[in-house]
């Protein structure tokens, strides 16, 4: 159930991500200082912190989503315990994910 | 319901689900899900690979043709998913009939306006690429 609408505000928290995304694109095309002004953003703690959440929405919608297409599609994972744990570890996947994610893109 | 006919109406909608669209909405939203199944890790790896160049490296990793392609689908896909998604959010939370209305063509409109932002950005890159 807690994933059920994790797996909703993700996908809200995502949905006004891709603005940000979208500015960012648009500022690759036409503004350098924009572009700029974004790269630092990013690089402040504030900016890694909003990334680091980024990263956490996008990996647990992304494995809670796959868990949906297999409900949907195979019927796989319908046993409640099965459920329960497999919502644990989404939750788990998702925070180290984005700290792996984000020691690749610092320490490398 | 004309004079003669006698059966009533429910009996004529009895059996025929809600007459709606939500199958098509549903299978819409699980197909753009496996898209997005593959296309979002490439994303991923992506903005890690792009986020920490300057603008004119950036600029030349976007207009590559295999990025350039990745970058509309992953677009293309994500947008209209997440239109779909929001969607179904606000016919969810949103009773007041007028304010539900208003808020469904916002959301149309918003991603519409997204992808075309995006897209057009991803063209100019790859159009202005020398290869």
């Amino acid at each position: 159930m807690v994933a059920s609408i994790t797996q909703r505000i993700t996908g809200v928290a995502l949905y006004f991500g891709t603005f940000l995304l979208t500015a960012w694109m648009v500022a690759l095309v036409t503004n350098q200082t924009a572009f700029e002004c974004i790269s630092t953003c990013i690089g402040s703690i504030f900016g890694q912190i909003v990334m680091f959440l980024w990263a956490v929405a996008v990996l647990f919608h992304l494995a809670n989503g796959f868990r949906h297409l297999l409900w949907d599609g195979p019927h796989i994972g319908f046993d409640p315990k099965v459920a329960s744990t497999w919502s644990i570890i989404n939750y788990v996947f998702a925070f180290l994910g984005a700290g792996g994610l984000w020691a690749a893109a610092n320490l490398l | 319901m004309s004079d003669n006919n006698f059966i009533s109406p429910t009996k004529t909608a009895r059996g025929l689900g809600s007459s709606k669209s939500g199958t098509s909405h549903h299978i819409r939203q699980r197909v753009s899900a496996i898209a997005l199944l593959f296309l979002v890790p490439w994303f991923i790896y992506a903005i890690m690979t792009a986020s920490g160049m300057d603008w004119a490296s950036a600029r030349e990793w976007a207009g590559k043709p295999h990025n350039a392609l990745l970058l509309m689908l992953t677009a293309g896909a994500a947008i209209y998913h997440m239109c779909l998604g929001m969607q179904v959010i606000i016919e969810d939370y949103i009773y007041t009939p007028g304010m539900k209305g208003f808020l469904l063509i916002l959301n149309r409109f918003a991603c519409i306006a997204l992808f075309a932002a995006f897209a057009l950005s991803v063209l100019k890159l790859w159009i202005g690429a020398d290869a």
